[in-house]
């Protein structure tokens, strides 16, 4: 089908993304899913992942979701995520000390869960967040060599 | 008559307020736009949040889970007050907390017991005086750009003292922003979840769309949207309380200046007869004496 799909990524702290898309790719909570203009209505939750979709200019932009729900009609695409960063916006520096900070986090837990509201849930969590936020970046580096 | 001095100091004192007044109402001004700005950024997540929300909520009917579904017997209420830290705000927090108060003699008439949950400084003094059981408190976080994550923190802890029957209901007070010059307190029930309220145009917006396919069903999306739509309320009732605490201290300093502003022309005045006083009481003394030297 001919059109585009309006996508709007937004968190509490702000609007992230508002674009014209020709397709979209979503981390689903029961799997990752596309959706193309003229998609049925549709809601779900997502999962922590990576959200693609090509603008009208044919480029691949990524933006990292942690979390939330995506609302799907036929010509917009509404994403309201915990919290989302466009890959391009990712400071790798802040990104590599949080993932150090997860990791160390888990490797001695016994001095991390002095910390008020830390637990061993929430630091895996917290890694996972960070893992794929760092890999997200690391594409964009590649990109940029290309 | 006062003396000179007295004046001139008093002069001086009054210009060092003013100094303060006026920056603070610059500082005031300048984190109102800042608050602001996080209020405007957040309506729109707030907004898609209560259409999609809505619509679930429509097709699940009642089964919706524990959360929207009151108490038979409403026996504790835990009440949610949104303060500022600091003062020099005019009438803000006294406002609040007046409307704490009434909220508080009407459940305690009724036989209900009442715990806070305070946020800003003013308001859990104030439980304390009162010797109000305070749940939590959470300091200095207000009128500084405050995380959701804080709202999400805090409104779970909520929704747990809320299905462990720690609290029947939970209630939020809050100052709501209405205009640079208006912020009235409010007081608002975030659980059980009151009904949402579909506006019109949606509604009717809403016909000619064929129903959404879920996925996981409808029952479990709405199972974890409802905690959701606890934060939001409580984050925008923090952001709203925020953003007027600041408006309130602007207009307030703004009166503080104008006050000095008036009272140093007094001041000036009086500075000025007093010293045209001296002059003259001088020059009568010079010509009494070469008066008395002619003699």
């Amino acid at each position: 089908m001919a059109g585009t799909i309006q996508l709007e990524v937004v968190t509490p702290e702000k609007l992230v993304v508002s674009e014209e898309a020709t397709i979209v790719m979503a981390p689903g909570a029961e799997g990752e899913f596309g959706v193309l203009p003229g998609h049925t209505p549709f809601l779900t939750s997502l999962t922590l992942g990576t959200l693609r979709y090509r603008d009208t200019a044919g480029t691949e932009r990524c933006v990292f979701i942690n979390g939330g729900f995506a609302e799907a009609l036929p010509d917009r695409v509404t994403v309201l995520a915990q919290s989302a960063e466009r890959r391009c916006d990712i400071d790798i520096n802040r990104a590599k000390a949080a993932l150090e900070r997860a990791k160390k986090r888990l490797e001695h837990p016994e001095d991390a869960f002095v910390e008020p509201d830390m637990d061993f849930e929430r630091a895996k969590a917290a890694l996972a967040r960070a893992q794929t936020r760092m890999s997200l970046a690391e594409t964009r580096r590649n990109v940029a060599m290309q | 008559m006062a003396s000179l001095k007295d004046v001139k100091a008093k002069i001086s004192g009054v210009k060092k307020t003013r100094q303060i007044t006026k920056a603070m109402n610059m500082v005031a001004a300048s984190r109102l736009r800042g608050s602001q700005l996080a209020m405007e950024s957040f309506r729109p997540y707030a907004e898609k949040f209560s259409e999609v929300l809505g619509s679930l909520a429509e097709r699940a009917g009642g089964e919706a889970g524990p959360l929207i579904v009151p108490k038979e017997q409403v026996k504790k209420v835990c009440l949610v007050l949104c303060t500022s830290d600091r003062g020099l705000c005019g009438g803000f927090n006294s406002n609040a907390i007046h409307a704490a108060e009434a909220f508080v003699k009407q459940q305690k008439a009724k036989g209900v017991a009442v715990s806070l949950v305070c946020f800003g400084k003013k308001g859990r003094d104030w439980a304390r005086k009162e010797k109000l059981p305070i749940v939590e408190a959470h300091l200095g976080i207000m009128g500084t750009r405050i995380p959701f994550t804080t709202a999400a923190k805090s409104g779970q802890k909520l929704i747990d003292g809320f299905l462990k029957n720690e609290f029947d209901e939970v209630h939020v007070g809050y100052s709501r922003f209405v205009s640079m010059a208006r912020q009235t307190p409010l007081m608002q029930q975030i659980l059980p979840i009151p009904p949402i309220e579909k506006k019109e145009e949606e509604a009717s917006k809403g016909d000619y769309l064929p129903e959404h396919i879920c996925e996981p069903s409808a029952q479990e999306l709405l199972e974890q949207l409802l905690p959701k739509s606890v934060f939001i309320m409580l984050f925008s009732a923090l952001l709203e309380t925020s953003t007027s605490e600041h408006a309130a201290r602007m207009a307030a300093m703004d009166n503080a200046t104008k006050a000095c502003n008036d009272m140093l022309d007094e001041l000036t005045l009086t500075y000025n007869k007093a010293r045209q006083a001296a002059i003259t009481k001088e020059l009568m003394d010079i010509v009494g004496g070469a008066e008395a030297l002619k003699g």
